[in-house]
């Protein structure tokens, strides 16, 4: 039973780690450009939740449409204005410029916030569902269901709306999107930007499970990472099934070996996944 | 991934670089220890940024995991001489003959899956970090505690033990980055230079052209892990201490890259002139923040001029810096 | 010319998901001659071309040089086995200079530096590219770096050279003299050429023999004059038979 309860809560942060890494799927499903910087949009964030909470006490899960449309214009503007004319540059410098990018957030972060890790105070923080003999964190369940949330509404958006649309016909065909008349600037605008916004939703529900500090960032964004190339470039189920398979492999792993093997085991499976299936579980071959 | 074709030195450049060296040279005797020791900081960074633009700067394969390297190297040598009192110039290529395999091996296994580009810059990163928690957990080696060597004394320089003052290891890292200077001009005017460049260009022509591009890539990377294993060795016995979050951190495979792209990919002085520069850079904001403790000012400059360089220069300062100072070279 | 041909193919196929590419192609090369392999756009001409040269596997079929079986070499393989060839839409070595990007090739044949040197200063004169020896690669114009890439390829000492539409965005002048430093260099060393083309004036000028595919089957071969006057070819080309034919 303590396994269960173990696997259903690796299974839950892995939703958390899925939005995560679903917003790295689209950026770099769809503009290809290796988004190092990815991490730390998710601790920015998590940074601005804990001063939103801190100053005024609303709980984060009510923050997160204002947190989720702030990166948004984050993203954006940093591709409109910077990143977009790196996308055919080769990959050390696209990579040296999103490093640079995210050396400066890091750094600012340090500066205003300095090393200590930070939280949330939760009034439900040690509260938990019982069903039957499980036990659920309260916390864990209401991250889940944000993540879920978050995941429905970008699929719908991608689904339904005539932007979605339009960035999926980029993805998939970058030429012929322009020769069709498609603004392909605005859309890799638009597409860095929900990107942005995943992350900064991921973030505010991260911040329910973990502290925040300013060095946690590259942690995250290796995660990602792992999570898009196991799942699938260009699969958000692919994005989801991973987020939760790493969570649950990092949960189990740190529960049966040791908490500091957790990484070491999701390194083994991008080494694995990129050796046996570079597609990924559910990636286009 | 850009770069340049190999050269043979014009006068002007080989009168350059004599007097750089002659300069290097003399330098221990007028300056004072500060200075000398931002030095050593410095030829590290120069050596490091040269052995792993073989991989990256020559063949155009990106690795993000070359601290790997030189933590292997480091503890190799380390441990051999701790636990048998193995002498540093024995350990150290062991240390080189270690990180050769890793890099073949890795090498080997990412390029027989047809893994390239950004994929296998992730699988490097993914190898160094497993690695780390690895030796997170090797106790022979001090896991987290660390590996310490016994504190030298530095007014008597031992060479042969490599215990010794900021200035026995300034000639020693000297000579080093000189002689992967050397090595480098001498590769890339052979025909393994000319394979690993033509390979960097177009891997598809370079195959139609007769290269087995799969052994020449793994040649690189075995070659460039040596070279920077042996570096790892020298800086094992310079910090006296080892701890696996520092030697094999992503943090240091960064540090590594940056000063050669700064100094300009694939060019054979790049890297050094990087490795000058940024070293300049961060020892000039230390300074100048000295009495500001704020934690994170430095990085945050670094991180700008960071972004200022891949802005404006993206090949580098020393291809704008040698069009502009007229040391013109064919190709380069 | 002898009577073994340097290069055979028999029965080459291959097949991409729902289209049959080339489709049971036979012919051969006799040594020392230039062959053209022709047909309308999609005919399967650069597919046979990689099938030969290794960049793909054919799904059966075989291919002969000089009497070795060749098939399914990786490409590096067929370049030891004597396949030069070179590529439609062109791949220089951008940062490296002319002369350097021959001498890649010329390595192929020979470890001394000096040697390649010198071999490839010869190759550059012949196809007339010696005063660009020392430009950088990126900064030829088209017809420059269809010129250097025939270079390189030449450079590896191949019994075949493999030539994919060299000719294609020359003008007339520039046309004439590749056909001219092509004829001179097949007379003078005694290479075999194997080229596709769609600049008819090249083909007619430069060919002994000439193959011609369509939808990925062999429909005719034959004499130059021959050729251009058999109904199934101008039916191809033209898409109907021609009046009174």
């Amino acid at each position: 039973m303590l396994y269960l309860n173990i696997i259903i809560a690796g299974l839950l942060t892995g939703l958390v780690y899925g939005l995560m890494a679903l917003g790295l799927s689209v950026i770099f499903g769809v503009i290809r450009v290796v988004n190092f910087a990815h991490g730390e949009m998710m601790v920015m964030a998590m940074y601005a939740v804990y001063l939103a909470n801190t100053f005024t006490g609303i709980d984060p899960l009510l923050l997160l449409p204002l947190v989720a449309l702030a990166l948004f214009g984050f993203g954006y503007a940093l591709q409109r204005l910077l990143i977009n004319r790196y996308i055919t540059r080769p990959e050390h410098e696209q990579f040296l410029l999103l490093l640079a990018v995210a050396t400066i957030i890091t750094a600012s972060l340090l500066m205003g916030f300095g090393p200590d890790a930070r939280n949330v105070q939760l009034g439900y923080a040690y509260d938990s569902f019982q069903i039957g003999a499980l036990l659920l964190d309260k916390v864990r369940v209401f991250a889940a269901a944000g993540a879920a949330a978050g995941t429905a509404a970008l699929w719908a958006f991608f689904r339904f709306t005539r932007t979605g649309k339009a960035i999926r016909a980029c993805a998939d065909n970058h030429f012929a999107a322009q020769v069709v008349g498609l603004d392909v600037k605005r859309l890799y605008a638009v597409t860095f930007g929900l990107g942005a916004a995943c992350v900064g939703a991921a973030g505010c529900l991260m911040l329910l499970l973990v502290d925040v500090q300013p060095y946690i960032s590259t942690d995250y964004t290796l995660l990602a990472f792992i999570i898009v190339i196991l799942g699938g470039l260009g699969s958000m189920p692919g994005a989801l099934l991973g987020g939760v398979i790493v969570g649950v492999s990092e949960a189990v792993s740190g529960f049966v070996i040791e908490p500091s093997f957790k990484s070491a085991f999701s390194f083994g499976l991008l080494i694995l996944v990129l050796l046996v299936r570079p597609q990924g579980l559910l990636g286009r071959a | 991934m850009r770069g340049a074709g190999p050269v043979a030195l014009s006068p002007r450049t080989a009168l350059a670089l004599a007097g750089f060296v002659a300069i290097m040279v003399v330098l221990p005797f007028i300056a004072n220890d500060y200075i000398v020791s931002v030095l050593v900081v410095v030829l590290f960074s120069a050596y490091f940024g040269q052995s792993w633009n073989i991989i990256t700067g020559f063949t155009g394969q990106l690795s993000l995991g070359h601290a790997l390297y030189v933590g292997l190297g480091a503890y190799t040598s380390a441990a051999l001489f701790v636990h048998f009192d193995l002498s540093p110039w024995l350990g150290m290529p062991a240390g080189m003959a270690v990180a050769a395999i890793a890099g073949s091996l890795i090498a080997a296994l990412s390029f027989r899956f047809r893994v390239g580009g950004v994929y296998f810059a992730l699988l490097t990163i993914a190898f160094s970090e497993f690695v780390r928690i690895l030796f997170d957990h090797f106790k022979w080696v001090g896991a987290t505690e660390g590996l310490f060597l016994p504190v030298a004394n530095l007014a008597h320089d031992d060479p042969l033990h490599l215990r010794g003052s900021p200035t026995m290891f300034y000639y020693f890292l000297l000579a080093l980055t000189l002689g992967v200077l050397g090595l480098s001009h001498l590769l890339l005017n052979r025909r393994v230079g000319y394979y690993w460049q033509a390979i960097r260009e177009d891997e598809e022509a370079a195959q139609a052209l007769g290269i087995d591009v799969f052994r020449c890539k793994v040649m690189a990377m075995a070659l460039s892990a040596a070279l920077t294993a042996l570096g790892g060795g020298f800086l094992a016995f310079y910090d006296n201490n080892l701890y696996p979050d520092t030697a094999f951190s992503l943090g240091r495979s960064i540090e590594i890259i940056t000063a050669p792209i700064i100094g300009g990919l694939g060019t054979l002085f790049g890297p050094i002139l990087g490795a000058f520069l940024l070293t300049s850079l961060g020892e000039t904001m230390t300074n100048l923040t000295s009495g500001w403790e704020i934690a994170g000012l430095k990085q945050w400059f670094y991180g700008a001029a960071l972004l200022l360089i891949v802005a404006l220069l993206p090949s580098g300062i020393w291809p704008w810096l040698r069009r502009v100072i007229g040391l013109e070279e064919s190709g380069r | 010319m002898s009577a073994a041909p340097i290069l055979e193919v028999r029965g080459l196929s291959k097949r991409f998901r729902g289209l049959q590419a080339v489709d049971g192609v036979s012919f051969s090369v006799p040594k020392g001659s230039i062959v053209a392999l022709i047909g309308p756009n999609g005919a399967g001409k650069t597919t046979t071309f990689n099938l030969i040269a290794g960049a793909i596997r054919p799904d059966s079929g075989s291919v002969l040089l000089d009497g070795a079986d060749v098939t399914g070499l990786r490409p590096d393989q067929a370049c030891h086995a004597g396949i030069g060839r070179t590529f439609q839409l062109v791949k220089p070595f951008g940062a490296l200079s002319v002369l350097q990007n021959v001498m890649v090739g010329a390595l192929h044949a020979t470890g001394n530096m000096r040697e390649a040197r010198e071999a490839s200063w010869a190759i550059l004169e012949r196809l007339g590219l010696a005063e660009r020896a020392e430009t950088p690669a990126k900064s030829l114009t088209l017809p420059e770096r269809k010129r250097l890439e025939t270079a390189r390829a030449l450079a590896t000492r191949p019994k075949i050279l493999l030539l994919d539409e060299v000719m294609a965005g020359l003008r007339p002048t520039e046309i004439d003299q590749m056909v001219r430093a092509f004829a001179d260099l097949t007379r003078e060393t005694g290479i075999s050429i194997l080229l596709t083309e769609h600049v008819m004036r090249a083909v007619m000028a430069l060919s002994h023999h000439i193959v011609v595919l369509h939808h990925g089957q062999k429909i005719c071969e034959g004499a130059p004059e021959q050729v251009s006057r058999d109904p199934q070819v101008l039916e191809c080309y033209l898409g109907h038979a021609p009046a009174g034919a």
